[in-house]
């Protein structure tokens, strides 16, 4: 019980001080921004590919359309519009960097768990300026099993 | 009190054994389409964390999203009877680097009783804002449960089937009030997930601290999207495996007397739907049980707390 009590202080301890801790508190422009230079020669795999393109709207729908909206218009949350020059001429690797880490202390999260594939499959949708509603689907080319959910 | 209860499936029987009011108070009359709309009038999101049961990855439930789960494990310990070990898990997403959750946990061993053994609360930060190569995070959970407890959520010291045989009415009178960290590693590498968590618990009463393990990777059987949405797309299934087991207490810490599972796991998620994952246990020492079935179903409601805050800022100007 003793050890239990001496615990209980650091363990809260951390906790706090991680909360407040200024990284935490931090608040950045944009997200684009704060990739590393480096990001900016990263090529995508997947550019220009209309299949890709559909299955990164499939995937938006899934993953970001319920903060940054059906048609990428923002304001659902605090999450910024992604129907912006800003991310149509964006390096693909600095949007490919943003979905990895994300911004947790601004409320996005790490879409790391995502394989790299999926992830550049979102980055040639979000790139396409004329890329409809992830909502308007793609039919199944050649026949391919098919299902809507929604 | 609550932990004294049986579960019962009749509603009228639970709610005169628990002298509540069968009419619904003015409260009660909103609030129930008022639940009934944040979860079914808002849009679900992809749940599910991969096909683990017991391992944690560094992945964190998303801000304001609510995913429900049903933990559940079947079991027949050596001498004792069949028994369905469940937990309801609610977790939320606080902070992207904040994860809360709470467990109620609940069992049912054949030609005994069915019983209800307690709740954990437990809470999940995320030592590193950005993505490295190998990623901590900090596990802290209370849990007050009996020790008729069987939802197995965890393997720690030395753990052992044998603990399954003693009758609910016996094992229902020891009570564990315990604090558990874990320390979550967790990576991303081509595809593959690969987590190690290393568990300390202890009891706060007395009783020394404990110790276990649970390690695991996985991979999406396709690592591409498709691009037509679709059930039985490849990147909807997740196979992988995991291995947890005790490793003793401080005074006798090792691999002795404990008990180790290694359990092939496999996840299915539905497009903006529910998520379904199954995982057959086998045990690889003398203490541990044979067999253990694992099977889980999941449903992730997106921004939950928005949803809710919305819809009751709508129900107080209504009025």
């Amino acid at each position: 019980m003793i050890a239990i009590r001496r615990l209980i202080p650091s363990v809260l301890g951390v906790v706090l001080l991680f909360a407040f801790s200024p990284a935490t508190r931090a608040r950045i422009g944009s997200l684009v921004l704060q990739a590393p230079p480096k990001t900016a020669t990263m090529k995508n795999p997947m550019a220009g590919q209309e299949r890709a393109r559909h299955a990164g709207a499939k995937l938006f729908s899934r993953e970001c359309a319920a903060c940054h909206g059906d048609h990428r218009q923002g304001g659902v949350t605090k999450a910024p519009p992604l129907n912006q020059p800003e991310v149509y001429d964006a390096a693909p690797g600095a949007l490919f960097w943003v979905l990895r880490n994300g911004a947790l202390q601004l409320g996005m999260p790490s879409f790391a768990h995502l394989p790299e594939a999926q992830r550049w499959q979102i980055v040639t949708y979000l790139q396409d300026p004329a890329a409809g509603s992830p909502l308007e689907r793609p039919r199944a080319p050649h026949g391919a099993a098919s299902a809507t959910s929604r | 009190m609550l932990s004294e209860t049986h579960f019962l499936l009749d509603s009228n029987i639970v709610a005169s054994r628990l002298h509540m009011n069968p009419k619904p108070s003015c409260r009660a009359r909103w609030a129930a389409p008022l639940v009934m709309a944040v979860f079914f009038g808002h849009p679900s999101a992809r749940a599910g964390e991969g096909p683990f049961f017991i391992t944690y990855t560094h992945q964190m439930e998303e801000p304001g999203n609510l995913e429900l789960t049903t933990k559940n494990v079947i079991g027949k310990p050596e001498g004792g009877n069949r028994f369905i070990g469940s937990a309801l898990e609610f977790e939320y997403g606080v902070k992207g680097w904040w994860t809360t959750e709470l467990y109620l946990d609940g069992q049912v061993t054949g030609g005994d009783s069915t019983l209800f053994t307690g709740y954990r609360w437990e809470n999940r930060f995320r030592a590193l804002l950005r993505e490295h190569w190998i990623n901590p995070v900090l596990y802290v959970e209370f849990e007050n449960i009996n020790g008729a407890d069987k939802s197995l959520l965890e393997v720690v010291n030395n753990d052992a089937a044998s603990d399954w045989v003693a009758p609910n009415s016996d094992a229902r009178l020891e009570k564990k009030r315990e604090l558990e960290a874990k320390l979550i590693l967790g990576s991303y590498v081509k595809g593959w997930t690969i987590a190690e968590n290393f568990i300390a618990e202890k009891n706060v009463k007395h009783a020394p601290f404990e110790f276990g393990y649970a390690v695991g990777v996985s991979r999406p059987l396709a690592l591409a999207a498709r691009p037509e949405r679709c059930v039985l797309c490849p990147e909807n299934f997740q196979v992988g495996a995991e291995m947890y087991g005790g490793l003793g207490t401080h005074d006798a810490f090792g691999l002795r007397d404990t008990s180790h599972y290694v359990a092939p796991t496999m996840s299915w998620t539905l497009a903006d739907g529910p998520a379904f994952k199954v995982s057959p246990s086998f045990g690889i020492t003398s203490a541990s049980a044979g067999f253990l079935l694992r099977f889980a179903v999941s449903y992730e409601i997106s921004q939950f707390g928005r949803a809710g805050e919305r819809l009751l800022r709508g129900a107080r100007g209504g009025k």
